[in-house]
């Protein structure tokens, strides 16, 4: 069948079984937006900036495990979308982000709205390409899609010129990909897995450390059989959390800068580590020098093996997909003979015991200011845990990671690898799209939400239900912090200075808005919310103690022991 | 240490700047990168020449793989190896300089290329001691030009690169 290029493009997203496509248009794709008009086999939604389509075709993604797609136009459609796709990659989300580009006779001239997309996006993609001729479309689309989802997953983009939408060709959308230069291993070598089930049974002092690697490879049940079967503690990285029960007492709760004393300490002192898809990434160890000082024997799960030995050496590398290496190391824990060292462990749980009844979580809410601590406590219990949470980026995003306790994978959506300012409310969109029934709350800040208010816009035109729980301290809050601990208090340019009235804002897009400035008001508001107003977007600004800060804290550069605590200061 | 990687990569637009971008983003070393179509014209044949660590060559080396037009990658100088780079050297050579210079060339096993009354071009294959070695062994205020190619290199006997 003979069609244009606009016409494949749309058939070929319909044979990848896309639900959304989140986008926005413009000139270099207009023959794609009208293709995509007669047809109603998947959807467009119609953000309010580009990057708040990719944000939301990434939280789509993150919350459901299928690949989240978007469509911008070239040039500043491109440069906008850029954001979003940098967070995309630093997070590993399967995204296929399409673009418009000028008529290929127009490359290199400078022409209206043109950009060198793939020279901007080259290093926050695992690939991109341009299509130049009409007969590679398919196969290229077909590529992305492949590329996306398979080894270590990430966004793929692929800039189409305008001519080559309206060129025709013979259409067939292919069955399969195979590249010779890409073959991503899955399977883990066996002999390696003897190795770490022969460590991990003479441990004394074992640490299970995971993260975000368990959720994209969809790992998580394996992981708990897994835990379970050997009695050792775990703890999750900000990227990990819900891949293991956040609520279980094997849970040592989040490690790194903003860890808790006994997943720190834990880390620190353990002699065997078993790492599944983490990345030893700094604000998750430190310094690598401190970590070193107590040897400790790594097994490392992970399936890029550049992200083995990057930052730390380790004994035992096992290259592979974190839920095929983990049932194999399952099915040969199951046939050693050896058991865990029972009375080693139960040593060790002392003195773990020991870091937890530090309680290092633990702050007062007193009667007239309001603790962010204690809101995110309460949207817990208000919500049953079982809200999928997205979070901007700050120290509203480092509490909802410590306080809401997630028991389930795939329901904390965060920004973790960029730390991008503006996902908080784009991203809560994109989990709607996802998971239409379920509760969808987004934590922030007063900064970050204004990054991309304007989705609220876009929230009201697909009647989206979202909970937007603003913890406001008029301050940039987290550069706030480091200014009063390590610049002497000078807070330059950290006060938000003319900030909107958010409750009027939210009614003027359409929305129910609520101020909360009392402790006792925090619950009642909180249910109102969510059973009231149930299907309504409710923007609750929460104001809160402006002097809170994220506690424990490890300074950047030091070492996961050398934690500052509330009550240190 | 001086290392050599040795790539066989995709011969498609775009496939140097990946690589050349990695080095680049990742605060890796370039002395010299040299790439060619090869016999099969969709795969290009490309050596780097990079200064680092055994940890830093080794993360070269994984992420030179994780690009997706990356066919192979080795690092020729873990075994017996082979380099040549080419230079092309254009030298003033008037007077009792024209002999001296034909002298040294010979030397070197160079040849001289292109004459005119006032120059030479000679052209000199080796490794790059034996390049520099001869810019060292001529007077270097005769030098009015010089071009290397960077080095390539290939493993010796039964070490075959190839898809
Ligand atoms: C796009 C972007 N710009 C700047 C930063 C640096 N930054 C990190 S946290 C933060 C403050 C966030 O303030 P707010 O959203 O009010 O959250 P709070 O820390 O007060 O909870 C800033 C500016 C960032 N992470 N992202």
């Amino acid at each position: 069948m003979v069609l244009t290029g606009a016409e494949i493009l749309i058939r070929c997203l319909q044979e990848e079984k896309v639900e959304f496509v989140f986008g926005y248009p413009g000139g270099s794709v207009l023959y794609i937006y009208d293709e995509m008009f007669k047809q109603d086999k998947f959807k467009h939604v119609l953000v309010r900036h580009e990057q708040a389509a990719v944000h939301a075709a990434d939280a789509y993604s993150r919350s459901s495990q299928k690949i989240g797609v978007c469509l911008v136009t070239s040039g500043p459609g491109v440069t906008n979308a850029v954001t979003g796709i940098a967070t995309a990659y630093m997070d590993s989300i399967p995204l296929v982000v399409i673009t418009g580009q000028v008529p290929t006779a127009y490359i290199g001239q400078d022409a209206f709205q043109e950009c060198d997309t793939v020279g901007i996006t080259r290093p926050c993609v695992k690939h991109n390409f341009l299509v130049k001729d009409v007969k590679d479309l398919a196969t290229t689309i077909k590529k992305a899609f492949y590329l996306a989802k398979t080894g270590r997953p990430g966004p793929v983009l692929v800039d189409i010129p305008k001519d080559v939408t309206n060129h025709k060709c013979e259409f067939s959308y292919p069955k399969s990909v195979t590249m010779r230069s890409y073959n991503p291993v899955t399977k883990g070598h066996t002999g390696q897995i003897k190795k770490a089930v022969q460590l991990l049974l003479e441990a004394k002092r074992p640490m299970i450390y995971a993260g975000g690697g368990v959720i994209l490879s969809d790992a998580a049940e394996l992981l708990k059989k897994l835990v379970k079967a050997l009695g050792f503690p775990i703890t999750n990285t900000l990227m990990g959390l819900g891949g293991y029960p956040g609520t279980d007492p094997q849970f040592l709760g989040m490690l790194g800068m903003h860890g808790t004393v006994e997943a720190n300490m834990a880390m620190q002192h353990c002699d065997v580590l078993l790492a599944i898809g983490a990345r030893f990434d700094d604000r998750v160890i430190g310094s690598p020098d401190h970590f070193a000082e107590q040897p400790r024997k790594i097994i490392h799960i992970d399936i890029d093996p550049s992200s083995i030995s990057k930052r730390v050496k380790v004994d035992v590398p096992i290259v592979g997909g974190v839920s095929e290496v983990l049932e194999d190391l399952m099915k040969q824990l199951e046939l050693a003979e050896a058991k865990p060292d029972a009375k080693a462990l139960a040593d060790w749980w002392q003195q773990i015991a020991e870091w937890r009844a530090k309680d290092c979580l633990k702050y007062k809410q007193g009667s007239k200011l309001i603790m962010p601590q204690f809101v995110i406590q309460k949207l817990y219990e208000v919500t049953g845990g079982n809200a999928f949470v997205s979070s901007d980026v700050g120290q509203h995003q480092m509490w909802a990671a410590q306080y809401y306790k997630f028991d389930k994978p795939r329901r904390w959506i965060n920004s973790g690898g960029l730390g991008t300012m503006g996902f908080g409310l784009p991203a809560a969109m994109g989990v709607h799209f996802a998971n239409p029934k379920a509760t969808v709350a987004c934590v922030t800040g007063e900064a970050s939400i204004q990054m991309c208010i304007q989705e609220l816009s876009t929230c009201k035109q697909y009647r989206l239900p979202i909970k937007i729980i603003n913890l406001n301290n008029r301050y940039l809050g987290m550069v706030r912090q480091w200014q009063e601990m390590f610049h002497g208090n000078r807070y330059a340019e950290s006060y938000i200075d003319a900030l909107p009235d958010f409750v009027k804002l939210a009614e003027a897009y359409g929305h129910v808005g609520m101020q909360i400035t009392k402790p006792e008001d925090v619950e009642p508001a909180l249910r109102r919310a969510f059973t009231e107003h149930k299907n309504d977007l409710v923007f609750m600004d929460f104001i809160t103690d402006q002097t809170a800060n994220v506690f424990p804290m490890v300074a950047a550069g030091k070492g996961l022991s050398q934690m500052i605590l509330a009550e240190d200061l | 240490m001086r290392h050599i990687i040795s790539i066989l990569l995709e011969n498609e637009a775009g496939a140097l700047s990946r690589v050349s971008g990695l080095f680049s983003a990742r605060a890796f070393n370039i002395e010299s990168l040299t790439v060619a179509p090869t016999e099969d014209p969709s795969l290009s044949r490309m050596t780097i020449v990079s200064v680092g660590s055994d940890d830093v060559i080794e993360q070269i080396t994984k992420q030179l793989n994780k690009l997706i037009e990356v066919v192979k990658v080795v690092d020729l100088s873990e075994a017996a190896h082979i380099e040549r780079e080419l230079m092309l050297v254009k030298v003033r050579a008037t007077g009792k300089d024209r002999e001296e210079m034909k002298r040294i060339a010979d030397i070197f096993r160079g040849r001289i290329i292109d004459v005119t009354e006032s120059t030479y071009v000679i052209e000199l294959t080796g490794n790059n001691a034996k390049l520099d070695a001869f810019l060292d062994a001529i007077d270097r205020t005769l030098i009015l030009e010089t071009v290397r190619t960077g080095v390539c290199g290939i493993g010796r006997g039964d070490r075959i690169l190839k898809v």
